[in-house]
């Protein structure tokens, strides 16, 4: 993993707790969600079902059920939850201080 | 308007006519009526009310019916006041006749007047205040009185006893005082189930019990200790070997003073030490007393003209405080006086049921010791559970189960059939499960019954009856059977065996787990999630999660939701809305469309527009290039497909032409939709548009369970498609016809008439009160119609067309949480609340590393 591939995407406090932000990159938009116990997940803001939004949906525990038609994906696997089948892709999280870090190599190998 | 004033005696009176009305009645009450005999009755209580029913439904005409009753209500279930003081149900909830089912049987019920004299040779009774009725036959149904312990001071205010409203009512006057000690001498069913109940109520209760243990005639002193701890986890105070010497204080009660010295300090002090029936009146008529009123087999007393049912009366020795005898007793009265043969009376097994919410407490038939008596255990002190059999001749005749009550019902049928249990000795205790010989399947038994086995003693609910509820109305779940056939509704002792018939109609489409469950986070429905919520008074979703045991942390997308909106609704002013528990479209107020954008849609009172918010709504749509406009069928307009981060300046342009949130995302009040009505149409008959605009303008911002959506139309011909919404109005030359429970979406279905309203104000009343009781009822995701179905028509016709008063608290309610939801969310968007929502946390650029 590259060291440039670390990007600074905000701080700590931009996201509110069982809430999420959008991150816009030229490869999409990407989802950052904080936990009600604050831990931090970035994910693919694309549900694996119909490309839903998944930065709308409700935060419980580590998982996000998407707006569209309730799938429900885990945040630290970008694995869907039950019956259904998919998975989107997830983005290393580093922390330093109050800023959060996220490394965009995932994005770009699955674009090459 | 004038012709139509004769019409107005059909109407539902209101209540001070109603009780001119009735009146009028008695002083007349000869006129061309003379033929009929009179039946006069004396107490209006349950077992009564149980022989009217019976009454009318075999014969109507037979009788001109009288009845006096000392409390100032209609007849209501006295068992359940133990919710009532507990919170978790209000009166309403639990009266069984309300004052239009006695103007429709054309019954007088005097209210608040007690009989004090019986005249047997001139056939009259006498009540307080000199009114004088005669009889033919005479009823007595006079019930018990609580027993009070003659020590020192018990007649000092603030001694209470534990009988009805009155008594509910005292105790929750004060806990609302603020008054903390409470004292409860006597730790049976009655005194613990007011133990608990003042302990919901915010009060510090103490149970004062003469014996070792607590309920000593039906545990055994372990189990007697198991409920006493438990109790004492939920913060009563239990004193047992305690006796009352002396209740202390000068111009109220301050403190209950032991044989032993202590001082336990009260404010208020309820005597649950037992009852004895009511007969002082009957003795002073000449007829033959002991304890009670001395009755035959078939309910006569030593006057041929006069029967007597319900706690008051003495057979062969017993006298009883259950309601299952006393409504067996009821059918033989009503059949009695239409001349009909019976098999008359006879001691039967009984079954009863601690109703504290999470205390599982069940006893069934006889648990006394006895020489020739034998005993089966289980005690398990680890999970709390203990089951105790009493077994007679390889019979069970008493079963007393904690913790686990399960089986009880199965245990009960075992007693009421007089099953030789020799085969199953063995595992008898761990219940059908593992009863040898007997089927594994627990519906087998239920199925061997006959049709007219009694399944629900309170409510005298057979079999057949039962399962022909559940067929003909197609329920498919507990709460709606309890609706419909109120089996199951009282005391829930047979909940088990309704359960079991249920499945046994249904067959595996009747999942009682599934039906219940309000998400895969907790075992608990939603009826009882909410009703906690009030019992507990659970004022955050995290709290409730904790207290109630959700089993993931955080909930899910499915109760979530459902939690804030309990929250909402049970504590308006107080809690603040978790805008995460919330689905995107009530998050951020807009409508989320399949490719991620949003569709606005401002209100149009009434479906009503005008050039400048026409002119508002192009400019917006040029300003932002917002790719479609459609009319809705809910007349009004849509803009779809507008960019998430232009929603607030949209709002802010349509802001400031005068045009709010339409809420077309919310579970809450939708579109009021009208007809052109009075002002315009040839056949208009009231002003449809400036109702349907009022009602939008008073109800708008309001949560509801559901979406609500209303229509007013200015005649029958309903050109506002009023008979198929939530509530609808079709106006008629004499005022306004009030419909409800309409769908027409996933399920289509015509409205039901509620009532008729004279004025606008009184529409308005109704339909506010009408939606504030479904606020405070409704399921997460249950629409109106739904809802009724649930519990019953009737209990929402009692609660807001006849009972006048409540219609107006639940109206006052309404207005009350409208104070805090009364604001447009997208003029707070616009100002800046949650700002974040609108716009990417960063946009990052990493072509350079993409390379
Ligand atoms: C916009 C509109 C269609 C239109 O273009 O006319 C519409 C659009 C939607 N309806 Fe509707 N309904 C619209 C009138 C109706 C009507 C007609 C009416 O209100 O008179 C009905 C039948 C009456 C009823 O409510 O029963 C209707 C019955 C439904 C249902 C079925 C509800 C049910 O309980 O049976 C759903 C699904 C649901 O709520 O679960 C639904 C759901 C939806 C949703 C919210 C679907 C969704 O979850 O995304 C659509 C939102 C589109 C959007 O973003 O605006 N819509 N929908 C109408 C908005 C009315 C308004 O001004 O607010
Ligand atoms: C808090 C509580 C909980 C209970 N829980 C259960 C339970 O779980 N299961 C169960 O089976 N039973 C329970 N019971 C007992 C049950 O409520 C009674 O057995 C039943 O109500 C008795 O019915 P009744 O008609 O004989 O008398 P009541 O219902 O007591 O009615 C008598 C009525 O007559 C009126 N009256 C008396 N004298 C006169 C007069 N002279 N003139 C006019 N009116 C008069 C009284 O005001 C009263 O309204 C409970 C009782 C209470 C108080
Ligand atoms: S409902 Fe009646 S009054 Fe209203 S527009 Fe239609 S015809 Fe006219
Ligand atoms: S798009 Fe996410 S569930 Fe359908």
């Amino acid at each position: 993993m590259s060291n440039s591939m670390w990007k600074d995407v905000g701080a700590l406090t931009d996201i509110p707790k069982e809430g999420a932000r959008t991150v816009i990159t030229s490869m999409g938009k990407i989802a950052v969600f904080k936990s009600a116990q604050g831990e931090i997940f970035a994910i693919e803001d694309k549900c694996p079902h119909l490309g839903g939004p998944l930065s709308q949906g409700i935060v419980h525990g580590a998982r996000v059920t998407c707006p569209l038609h309730n799938w429900v994906i885990d945040l630290k696997s970008g694995g869907v939850v039950g019956p259904d089948e998919g998975c989107v892709k997830t983005l290393p999280v580093k922390i330093e201080g109050e800023r959060i870090h996220l490394n965009m190599s995932a994005l770009v190998k699955r674009a090459a | 308007m004038q012709h139509s004033a004769p019409l107005k005696t059909n109407m539902p009176a209101a209540g001070i006519c109603r009780n001119a009305q009735v009146q009028t009645r008695i002083i007349g009450c000869c006129k061309g009526k003379s033929m009929k005999q009179k039946l006069v009755v004396v107490g209006n209580g349950m077992a009564p009310g149980r022989v009217l029913d019976r009454l009318l439904e075999t014969d109507p005409d037979a009788f001109e019916i009288t009845i006096f009753n000392a409390e100032k209500r209609v007849n209501y279930d006295r068992i359940m006041l133990s919710p009532v003081l507990s919170g978790e149900k209000k009166f309403e909830e639990i009266v069984i006749h309300g004052d239009a089912w006695y103007e429709q049987h054309g019954i007088a019920l005097i209210k608040g007047r007690k009989v004090i004299a019986i005249d047997t040779k001139a056939k009259t009774v006498t009540a307080e205040g000199g009114m004088t009725a005669n009889y033919d036959k005479l009823l007595i149904a006079t019930g018990s009185v609580p027993f009070i312990i003659p020590v020192p001071g018990h007649q000092l205010p603030g001694v209470l006893t534990y009988r009805d409203l009155d008594d509910v009512h005292a105790m929750m006057v004060a806990a609302q005082q603020g008054k903390k000690n409470a004292v409860i001498i006597g730790g049976g069913l009655l005194g613990l189930e007011a133990a608990a109940g003042l302990k919901a109520q915010g009060m510090e209760p103490t149970v004062v019990h003469l014996m070792d243990t607590l309920m000593e005639r039906q545990l055994d002193p372990t189990a007697g200790h198991m409920l006493q701890r438990e109790l004492e986890r939920r913060g009563i105070r239990v004193v047992t070997k305690a006796n009352t010497k002396e209740i202390v204080g000068e111009s109220s009660v301050t403190g209950v003073r032991l044989e032993d010295g202590t001082m336990i300090p009260a404010d208020i002090v309820v005597m649950a030490v037992g009852i004895k029936p009511n007969a002082g009146l009957a003795k002073e008529a000449g007829l033959e007393t002991n304890r009670g009123i001395l009755v035959d087999n078939k309910m006569h007393t030593s006057d041929p003209d006069i029967m007597a049912v319900g706690e008051c009366v003495e057979f062969e020795g017993s006298v009883y405080g259950l309601v299952a005898p006393l409504y067996e007793m009821a059918g033989i009265v009503s059949s009695e006086l239409l001349g009909q043969d019976t098999d008359g009376f006879s001691d039967k097994a009984l079954a009863t049921k601690l109703k504290v919410t999470g205390i599982d407490l069940y006893s069934a038939g006889d648990f006394a010791d006895g020489e020739d008596r034998e005993e089966i255990v289980l005690r398990d002190a680890a999970s709390g559970i203990y089951k105790r059999l009493v077994l007679k001749d390889n019979k069970i005749i008493g079963a007393v189960l904690y913790g686990d009550t399960g089986d009880g019902a199965w245990f009960f049928q075992h007693i009421k059939e007089e099953t030789d249990i020799s085969d199953m000795r063995d595992t008898l205790i761990f219940g059908p499960a593992f009863a040898g010989g007997t089927p594994l399947d627990p519906t087998a038994a239920v199925a061997a019954l006959p049709d007219d086995a009694e399944i629900c003693g309170c409510n005298g609910i057979c079999k057949s009856k039962i399962i022909d509820t559940i067929t003909e109305n197609e329920l498919t779940t507990l709460d709606e059977v309890r609706a419909h056939t109120k089996a199951s509704a009282s005391c829930g002792s047979c909940t088990g065996l309704v359960e079991q018939l249920i499945s046994l109609t249904l067959g595996d489409s009747y999942d009682p787990a599934a039906v219940q469950s309000m998400c895969g986070c907790t075992e608990l429905g939603h009826a009882d999630v909410r009703r906690l919520i009030v019992a507990k008074e659970l004022k955050t979703i995290p709290d409730l999660m904790q207290e109630l045991e959700w089993n993931s942390s955080g909930g899910c997308a499915k109760c979530r939701p459902a939690l804030n909106y309990y929250m909402i609704s049970t504590w308006p002013g107080e809690y603040k809305d978790d805008y995460q528990s919330r689905f995107i479209n009530e998050r951020v107020h807009a409508n989320i469309q399949k490719d991620g954008t949003y569709s606005v849609v401002p209100r149009m009172w009434g479906g009503v527009t005008s050039s400048k918010e026409l002119r508002a709504i192009a400019d917006v749509v040029d300003k932002f290039k917002i790719p479609t406009v459609k009319c809705t069928g809910g007349q009004r307009i849509d803009m779809l497909g507008v960019k998430k981060e232009d929603l607030p300046a949209v709002w802010a342009d349509l802001n400031h032409a005068g045009m709010v949130s339409g809420h077309a995302y919310a579970k809450g009040l939708r579109t009021v939709k009208t007809c052109v009505g009075s002002d315009w149409c040839r056949f208009g008959t009231q002003d449809s548009t400036g109702l349907g605009v009022r009602l939008e303008k008073f109800m708008w911002g309001s949560w509801a369970p559901a979406k609500v959506k209303l229509a007013v139309s200015g005649c029958p011909r309903n050109c506002a498609e009023s008979t198929c919404k939530d509530i609808g109005v079709i106006c008629v030359d004499s005022g306004y016809e009030i419909h409800f429970a309409g769908a027409a979406g996933l399920d289509i279905k015509g409205t039901e008439v509620l009532c008729h309203a004279e004025s606008e104000e009184e529409t308005l009343e109704i339909i506010v009160a009408l939606t504030q009781l479904y606020r405070e009822q409704g399921h997460y995701l249950e629409r109106i119609y739904k809802w009724a179905r649930r519990v019953g028509t009737e209990s929402i016709h009692a609660a807001v067309v006849e009972d006048i008063e409540n219609r107006k608290q639940l109206f006052e309610r309404f207005v009350y949480s409208q104070k805090f939801s009364q604001t447009d969310p997208w003029e707070e968007r616009t100002k800046g609340q949650d700002a974040h929502e609108f716009k990417p946390m960063s946009i990052v650029s990493f072509s350079e590393a993409a390379e």
